[in-house]
């Protein structure tokens, strides 16, 4: 099994809810992933109140310069003040880091190239799971009601999450094998099912220079579509390559910076249920998912049918 | 009538408390969520008022296999699997039923007011499925006994790899599965039809007016000659 969560809200009121909202969702799919679990929570400005700020200022935009965000994980213990402290001596301009006990948020204007490279060569340990404008990305393993507290996440705001409880069956239980993977900037795709052929395509992927972060199944089906937009399809066509590619069972729900979608495979072997308001589009392998959130009782709720890619724009 | 919360018993605690009822009892449940294993494996012929949307395995392995069972009510829609390994009683879903509906039943009538999604009565045993709208593809498949009506359309693949079981269409069949035929309406037919919109209350349906969906037995017994039709 595996549990996918999308939630979209259309109604900016409701922005500073979308963590509340989403919480008792993750709970509610807990028992099809309990071992690990990701939430990518996509913001306009920043996504959280809590976590230790151990950066001392924020990053200022210079004209027209968006600030990028880096969200980081690891497999193990990392000192993140010393981390914090490592990048502030070494970037020219300011870096916010945000630390979430197992976990970190970074925010720069101008260098987060910069700062991957950093991680890359003297904090090996560090991964960064997802760079984006718009996007932060937690990850970890344990029960995902425990992670969400852990993170604080029923504090956080947003207009879109992407979400996924996981019960590893193809690879290890480990942060960097959880989903969401973010294959490009604020590109975030969680998957429920098993890929059969996801060997032979990383290979064929990886012979094109693409780099994984794991030997996870799902993380190809991503990397895949992070190729196809990149090589210009649009998000619709983009998804018809890894149906076309992939052999396996899926529910796939993707975010882009500004839209979300799900898609079946043709035999619909994975579970997934829309419900529908004029405040939310939200999307859950299980109804029970949907049952808390407001307004239910008067949503449009149906299943997404097999093969069809369903797009809600912000 | 008494109530049971599912919030305040949890799922295990109202399937011990709905086991513990006899005939004629009549309890109303509430606040199911879309919880799954609700109201299963209830002998007796209670009644059990579901007030809300449920989910997988609603009503699974209910009744004995004299027919007997429980009725039961869903005033909402429910998940994958309804009336799963059903034995008897009935089951009646106010809205719509998502994929396997009545999954491997042995006896009693499943009635679903809505419509059902892919796979519905997939390997039926014997138990009668009865859906007002449209069913998803693959319905039917590997059917071995009983009897499908579908009041709408039905989806791709219907019928594939059918045993005995009868299926009637009042609308359109987007396509046969493989082994699958048409077949022409017996008065039998009709009459089964007709006893079937009588129980249910779907009269959009006309008895005379369906499309009866068996097995052309090709494939009933594998062969390696027919490999290239499986």
């Amino acid at each position: 099994m595996c549990g996918v969560i999308g939630l979209l809200l259309k109604d900016p009121a409701l922005e500073p809810e979308l963590g509340s909202m989403l919480v008792p969702m993750l709970g509610a799919l807990g028992e099809r992933g309990p071992d690990s679990s990701g939430i990518a929570v996509y913001a306009d400005g920043d996504p959280f109140t809590s976590g230790l700020s151990v950066g001392t200022e924020t990053p200022t935009t210079s004209s027209g310069e968006a600030v990028t965000r880096v969200s980081l994980g690891s497999d193990r213990d990392v000192d993140w003040r010393a981390v914090a402290a490592d990048l502030e001596s070494r970037c020219r301009s300011s870096v916010d880091v945000r630390w979430f006990t197992t976990g970190a948020v970074l925010r720069s204007a101008s260098e987060a190239r910069h700062i991957v490279e950093i991680l890359r060569t003297a904090w090996p340990d560090i991964r960064v799971l997802g760079v984006g404008r718009s996007v932060s990305v937690v990850k970890d393993t344990g029960r995902p009601e425990e992670t969400c507290r852990r993170y604080g996440i029923a504090g956080w705001r947003g207009y879109m999450a992407v979400a996924h409880t996981r019960m590893a069956t193809e690879s290890a239980v480990t942060v960097l094998h959880s989903h969401p993977f973010v294959p490009a900037p604020d590109l975030c795709v969680v998957h429920n099912g098993s890929f059969s052929n996801y060997a032979s395509v990383r290979r064929r992927l990886l012979a094109d220079g693409v780099v994984f972060d794991s030997d996870n199944d799902s993380e190809v089906a991503a990397r895949l579509l992070a190729g196809r937009l990149g090589a210009g399809d649009d998000l619709a066509e983009a998804t018809r390559w890894v149906m076309k590619e992939m052999d396996g069972f899926f529910t796939l729900v993707i975010g882009t910076g500004d839209a979300m979608s799900v898609v079946r495979d043709a035999f619909a072997c994975k579970p997934a249920v829309v419900a529908e308001t004029g405040a939310y589009v939200a999307v859950a392998s299980e109804y029970r998912a949907l049952a808390e959130l407001p307004g239910i009782g008067g949503a449009r709720v149906f299943e997404p049918q097999p093969e069809e890619v369903y797009t809600w724009t912000r | 009538m008494d109530t049971l919360s599912c919030e305040v018993l949890g799922t295990r605690g109202l399937n011990q408390r709905l086991a513990s009822l006899a005939a004629p009892a009549s309890v109303l449940v509430t606040d199911p969520g879309g919880r799954h294993n609700l109201a299963v494996g209830i002998i007796d012929e209670i009644s059990i008022t579901v007030e809300g949307n449920a989910g997988y395995f609603l009503g699974g392995l209910c009744g004995d296999g004299s027919g007997r069972g429980p009725e039961i009510v869903v005033n909402g829609f429910v998940g994958w699997s309804v009336g799963e390994n059903l034995m008897g009683g009935l089951i009646r879903v106010r809205g719509s039923a998502s994929q396997s509906a009545g999954s491997s039943a042995r006896g009693g009538l499943i009635v679903i007011e809505g419509d059902a999604s892919l796979r519905a009565g997939i390997s039926l045993k014997g138990g009668t499925i009865a859906i007002a709208g449209d069913a998803g593809a693959m319905s039917g498949f590997m059917a071995q006994a009983g009897t499908i009506l579908i009041g709408g359309d039905a989806g791709h693949g219907l019928g594939d790899s059918l045993y005995e079981a009868a299926i009637y269409v009042a609308g359109t069949i987007a396509s046969l599965g493989a082994d699958a035929v048409i077949e022409e309406m017996t008065d039998d037919d009709v009459l089964a039809v007709k006893w079937l919109v009588e129980q249910t209350g779907f009269d959009h349906i006309e008895p005379d007016g369906v499309t009866k969906v068996v097995s052309a037995r090709r494939l009933y017994h594998f062969s390696s000659h027919n490999h290239g039709a499986y």
